[in-house]
């Protein structure tokens, strides 16, 4: 039974006040991560824009422990943290790795493949803002192709992202899920889930960023819904190998039409002035993948 | 007197509100509820509660007839956005608001 | 100061049957015939280490292994995180050791290079952490033989570093590093040489595991990380203190670091404690900074780190057979460097060479450049020439260390002070 809203669990985690830009989705999604754990874990956080949100020496933003680490090492102190509390016979306390989509794919992918491979009873979450965005959005492994970065300042981007859902699930980790702060609700029944479950789990949070993204911070909310609305993002999980469309995603599958990309791009800055067939790139490569994501629904739902 | 004082050994935090400042310094318009609007409150008991469930500050509580923390409320004006009812509106800040 | 009564009963032979006449007294332990690669082991596993993490790198390969060993077999109760590269091996004991386990690795090299930013955050973290760095010279080009650039190189991170010159040295030296880590919040890097001694058996007293127990308690966290008292540690810190919710005034960046300095040279005295509370359960000690050999009365003190002490020490016996007053200074702790120490043991020498496994390119060696700093504050100073020795695994024998010790006896008798590093064996 999905969550509603009205069920989310009224207690913070996350204080007002944070350092955060306004209308940060990593906000609205760190909100309710904590919210599903209840507060009871123990994060490893590397540079990135959830430092920023942490706050500051002598303060935090957060009524969890949370550990900084340096860039790469985030599954890799997550790892540690696990070991650590199992010899110290605190095993029962869950670790949350969360690192931006830099921090991930690019930097910290050789320490998640590791933790992964060894699967490493933590959960961790990729918030995926699309750029290097604490350090002026940059292009990362995750910037979507013809995005326009402060390192693709001319032509934008000229190649897709990387498939992060895809390459973990080639580790065989035993939960592997696509969400978005757009949708708290699927964010939350996700992560509870995952917490639920032994081993790796891997949660990929596309999060709409208003300073890298150019749009109006009171946006935010629609940017993610027109990013799910488009395919751009799509909302799914994969449990024990096992492939599932989720909420928004699981209807518009059943509908069959998707809204064509160029609406949700003509509204972000980042996207401005793209050629005609960049854009028909972009829409092929959505097209294709969502293809793909629809055929492997249907198929676990055959078996 | 020194920061010896605070029996730090290396930078350990503790959690308070209002780390970055009073963050509502940062607002250029206020969102402003009108209560009569607001579905929980028409209904007078919990309900909808989009405006808490996207607020990406966490300054609106999740009670019926909720108003908006404004010491820390950043203006970004997701919340008028998320409401079904249109039942919040941005103001802008003037020099006398502030 | 302390001149070790087991050196010089040795001092009328080879290195090699030294080591034999050091041979330990088995007391309530056993003597074991081992590497110095499983001595560290050995340590670690008798230190009831919690986490170990660490990865394969010549010559540092069979700690890891021994390790893995014991874990898996059940000697140690530990969790054995078999990482994919060294940056996350110490990731992983920098995590661990926050949650208040007692953490262990070990590295050489490229590898060690390769854990830089980790070291660095070890350190500012203030982490009990122990790490045996087995050196080896670095590449480009590749080479896996013994030189100490590697540590050298994170001679600033912020760890205490202490060398070792024979394998019972480095697995009371592992011991003895935890307690020290523990007691003064910083990490310690166990240095010894690749191969001279990772790989050579020499005999060995492991002690019971309950004396063991009794010198080293269990680990006590200084700081945890716990859901009930939600911490966040090593955030951004900036320049300036600032002011918690609570009003009380903390620290900015700087005042981290005076704090930090103030712990490496605290340090000093923790180092030369814990190596007294060591011979007093044991009944062995190293010197605690620093050590001395037939160097009471020496005229001429040759000063090094390591296994090229023993060298050192035999080019010493020759030529005090020539009638030379010469005696050894062995620099044990590096970090914190021992300047006191140094400055006492060489005050009646007129003369000091200094050998050095490494090089601070485009300058000399690092020893000597930091004992001539040191001597700087020194009343007494003697005239100090450098030597670079031993890179990438080149034999270093007595009798080249002995005819540097000429070579610079004869500068000196020129009335020259100091000179360029002179290099051994090189046939350029």
């Amino acid at each position: 039974m999905a969550t509603r809203i009205l069920d989310l669990p009224a207690e913070e985690y996350m204080l007002p006040g944070n350092r955060a830009c306004a209308g940060c989705g990593l906000g609205i999604g760190l909100r309710h991560i904590l919210k599903a754990f209840d507060g009871k874990c123990i994060m490893a956080v590397p540079a990135s824009c959830l430092t920023v949100l942490g706050g500051m020496y002598p303060s935090s933003s957060v009524l969890v422990p949370w550990m900084n680490v340096v860039f790469p090492s985030t599954a890799a102190a997550a790892s540690g943290l696990v070991a650590g509390l199992k010899a110290t016979g605190r095993e029962d306390i869950p670790v949350l790795a969360m690192a931006g989509d830099g921090g991930t794919a690019d930097i910290g992918i050789q320490a998640l493949s590791g933790a992964a491979e060894r699967n490493t009873n933590f959960i961790y979450i990729c918030y995926d803002n699309e750029a290097y965005m604490n350090t002026g959005t940059q292009r990362s492994g995750m910037t979507p192709l013809g995005v326009r970065t402060t390192t693709t300042p001319v032509q934008g981007k000229q190649q897709p992202p990387k498939d992060m859902p895809r390459i973990l699930e080639a580790h065989g980790v035993p939960y592997i899920a696509m969400t978005c702060p757009s949708f708290p609700t699927d964010l939350y029944d996700k992560v509870k889930k995952a917490i639920g479950i032994r081993g790796t789990r891997y949660l990929h949070m596309a999060t709409p960023c208003p300073a890298g993204w150019q749009y109006n911070p009171k946006d935010t909310v629609e940017m993610g819904r027109l990013a799910v609305e488009t395919g751009s993002v799509v909302l799914f999980e994969i449990e024990h190998g096992a492939f599932r469309l989720t909420s928004r995603s699981k209807k518009l599958a059943e509908q069959g039409e998707l809204m064509p990309v160029r609406e949700y791009m003509e509204r972000q800055g980042r996207y401005k002035n793209l050629d005609e067939a960049t854009i028909a790139a972009v829409q092929q490569w959505i097209d294709r993948r969502w293809e793909d994501y629809v055929r492997r629904d249907a198929e676990s739902a055959q078996s | 007197m020194g920061t010896r004082d605070c029996k730090h050994e290396s930078a350990m935090a503790t959690p308070c509100s209002g780390e970055a400042g009073i963050t509502g310094d940062w607002r250029s318009a206020r969102p402003v509820v009108d209560q009569s609007k607001c579905l929980a409150v028409k209904a007078g008991r919990p309900a909808c509660f989009q405006c808490w469930a996207f607020c990406p500050e966490g300054v609106i509580k999740k009670e019926v007839g909720s108003e908006v923390d404004l010491t820390y409320c950043k203006g970004c004006g997701i919340c008028v956005e998320v409401c079904p009812a249109d039942a919040i509106t941005m103001v802008p800040e003037t020099e006398e608001s502030a | 100061m302390i001149t070790e009564k087991k050196q010089r009963q040795g001092a009328k032979t080879s290195p090699k049957s030294r080591a034999k006449d050091e041979k330990p007294q088995s007391g309530n332990g056993r003597v074991a015939i081992i590497t110095g690669n499983e001595a560290a082991a050995h340590a670690a596993r008798l230190c009831r280490v919690q986490v170990v993490a660490a990865y394969p790198i010549t010559p540092q390969s069979a700690v890891v292994e021994n390790l893995s060993k014991f874990v898996e077999s059940g000697e140690l109760k530990a969790e054995f995180v078999t990482v994919e590269s060294e940056h996350s091996a110490l990731a992983v004991c920098i995590a661990a050791s926050t949650v208040g386990a007692r953490v262990f690795t070990a590295t050489s090299a490229n590898g060690l290079a390769y854990m830089c930013e980790q070291i660095h955050w070890a350190a500012g973290a203030r982490l009990p952490i122990v790490m045996c760095c087995v050196n080896r010279a670095m590449a480009a080009p590749w080479n896996v033989l013994n030189d100490q650039q590697d540590s050298m190189s994170q001679r600033d991170a912020g760890w205490i570093q202490i060398h070792c010159r024979n394998n019972q040295e480095i697995f009371d030296t592992v011991v003895q590093a935890f307690k020290i880590a523990e007691r003064v919040h910083v990490p310690v890097m166990v240095c010894y040489d690749g191969f001279l001694l990772s790989h050579t058996v020499m005999p060995v007293c492991l002690p019971r595991q309950e004396d063991v127990d009794r010198f080293l308690p269990p680990y006590t966290p200084h700081t945890l990380l716990d859901p009930a008292d939600p911490r966040n540690l090593n955030q951004v810190t900036l320049a300036d203190p600032r002011v918690n919710s609570e009003g009380v005034l903390c620290h900015g960046y700087m005042e981290l670091r005076y704090l930090h300095q103030e712990a490496l040279v605290g340090a000093r005295e923790a180092i030369v404690a814990v190596d007294r509370e060591f011979d007093q359960c044991f009944g062995r000690r190293w010197g605690g900074m620093v050590w001395g050999y037939r160097d009471e009365d020496a005229d001429v003190c040759l000063v090094a780190a390591g296994s090229l002490t023993m060298e050192a020490s035999t080019a010493v016996d020759m030529l005090r057979a020539e009638g030379i007053a010469a005696g050894v200074v062995g620099v044990r702790a590096y970090r914190p460097f021992p300047v006191e120490e140094l400055i006492a043991a060489l005050k009646k020498a007129r003369l000091a060479v200094v050998f050095d496994k490494s090089l601070s390119y485009g300058y000399e060696g690092p020893i000597c450049a930091d004992l001539k700093a040191a001597l700087f504050q020194s009343e007494a100073a003697p005239a100090v020439f450098g030597c670079i020795a031993g890179l990438g695994g080149r034999d270093v024998k007595a009798r080249q260390l002995a005819d540097a010790v000429r070579n610079a006896l004869k500068q000196y008798d020129n009335g020259q002070r100091t000179a360029p590093p002179a290099w051994i064996d090189c046939r350029i």
